[in-house]
């Protein structure tokens, strides 16, 4: 029968991957748009080609070389062995590793184009009110990109959690640590159980549309109130 | 959505329908038949030698599929274009019969599989005494309830009375395949491979679990109703029972068939 112990703990972790992922995302990610945005070197565009990666890239390739970089023979088996590990996989952080790698596009851009749409003025009018460079970013560039800061925040947490092949490649299926939801859903399918993969996947599908329709909105108000 | 446009249409439209154009000739289609073939991952090395001598004794062509046996069998019930089907258990084959996706009286054991505890790391395991000892952070099985390698590994820990002990060290692998690449990415120190997935390889450490400590992992085949009209799926499984086929899988460390 339906055991909701066996259900929930997936969607936990899952929650919880996605909500971690999320913060290190937007730390990480709003120094690189903010770069990204403001930057006159030629080169930086191809910075933003390395961040869009994995738009492009097959979850395989990322898992894999993932799989390499956190064992005993990358930097993730030297980390671990601070802490007395020997490999970053199969870890509820190797999987935040995992996640903002594969999920950063999805961060960075949209802050990036909310910082490109106010252009340079309202920055040189506050330069003129003697703000200084620290001021102007959290006092003006901020607020105004908050829409991107939103849109970027709803698709970071949104494709983390839609995540399956990289996860699959460096989790090791682990009840409570790396078992996310989707690999739940390919583990009840594969073994016929689908009465449990129905309700996994369709909370999925509502939840899906719930976020486009929220990004959606966003995107629509940020036109209407922007330049 | 928020992704500025990257690229302009119209070039973009053409090179797509350049390349649909261009690869839309299906690649040369061998004279002989075709045999599609699901196959349990664990016997991938065996299967392509195989396949290689039923091209060079037939004619015929064999494209392989490897996957879990659980996975596959879920693939073969939503129809999936497969003739035989080479499993690693008896259940699922015979589930196949029953359910009607396989011909009646086509299953047969063409293996009987062994499982190894191994480690890239030279000396590290020492026979049962080194899953009884559990020096090691992460012990790699196969899915227990998708892989018969997978829950053959937890009854010869159940045997060895140490599967409590040893129960949050267990990382899974999607199948036997994935197993072995955790182990052998040295993620995992030791796990339960298939002794074929270790022919050829000479370093690290490994102990072959007596049979004893788990079920006899018999591999059954069966042909599939959509092969059961296809001569080459026959003469395949024909093959697989044979002298030649046998000898491949000696070689490999698997135990013969019935």
């Amino acid at each position: 029968m339906l055991e909701g112990s066996d259900i929930w703990p997936p969607v936990r972790l899952t929650l919880q991957l996605a909500a971690t992922t999320t913060v290190v995302l937007l730390i990480l990610g709003t120094p690189i748009a903010w770069w990204l945005a403001r930057s006159r070197q030629r080169w930086k565009e191809g910075v933003a080609a390395v961040v869009a990666l994995p738009l492009v890239l097959p979850p395989t390739v990322i898992g894999f070389y993932l799989l390499l970089a956190l064992g005993p023979d990358g930097p993730g088996g030297w980390v671990a062995g601070l802490f007395g590990g020997r490999s970053l996989a199969f870890t509820f952080e190797g999987l935040v590793i995992g996640s903002v790698v594969y999920s950063m596009p999805f961060v960075v851009q949209p802050i990036r184009n909310a910082f490109e749409a106010f252009g340079d003025r309202p920055l040189e009018v506050a330069a003129t009110l003697r703000a200084t460079p620290w001021d102007r970013f959290w006092t003006v560039a901020v607020p105004l990109a908050r829409p991107g800061f939103l849109t970027a925040a709803v698709l970071g947490f949104a494709h983390t959690v839609g995540e399956f092949g990289v996860v699959l490649m460096i989790g090791g299926n682990i009840p409570d640590e790396t078992k996310v939801l989707s690999v739940a859903i390919y583990d009840y399918v594969e073994t016929l159980q689908w009465a449990q993969a129905h309700i996994l996947a369709v909370g999925m599908l509502v939840f899906s549309f719930l976020v486009i329709v929220a990004v959606m909105t966003v995107d629509r108000r940020l036109k209407r109130g922007g330049s | 959505m928020p992704l500025r446009p990257m690229f302009r249409l119209r070039p973009v439209l053409a090179a797509g329908i350049f390349i649909v154009l261009a690869l839309s000739g299906r690649p040369g289609t061998a004279l002989g038949g075709e045999v599609r073939a699901a196959v349990a991952a664990n016997f991938s090395a065996a299967a392509k030698d195989i396949a290689g001598l039923f091209a060079k004794e037939t004619g015929h062509k064999t494209v392989l599929s490897f996957g879990s046996t659980g996975q596959l069998y879920t693939q073969v019930t939503q129809g999936a274009p497969f003739d035989v089907f080479l499993a690693a258990d008896r259940a699922r084959p015979q589930k196949a019969v029953t359910e009607g996706f396989a011909v009646p009286d086509s299953r047969f054991t063409y293996a009987t599989g062994r499982i190894v505890v191994y480690s890239r790391d030279a000396g590290r395991v020492d026979g049962e005494a080194t899953l009884r000892a559990g020096k090691f952070t992460r012990l790699a099985i196969a899915n227990p309830a998708t892989a018969p390698y997978g829950s053959a590994a937890v009854e010869t820990l159940r045997a060895l009375g140490v599967y409590d002990a040893l129960r949050g060290r267990i990382v899974q692998g999607n199948n036997i395949a994935q197993t072995f690449q955790f182990v052998d990415s040295g993620n995992a120190e030791v796990g339960f491979v298939a002794l074929s997935q270790l022919a050829g390889i000479s370093t690290g450490s490994k102990w072959v679990v007596p049979q004893n400590l788990h079920a006899v992992i018999a591999q059954d085949a069966v042909l599939l109703k959509r092969g059961a009209r296809n001569e080459a799926a026959r003469a395949f499984l024909q093959l697989l029972r044979g002298p030649q086929a046998r000898a491949v899988m000696e070689k490999l460390g698997y135990g013969p068939g019935s």
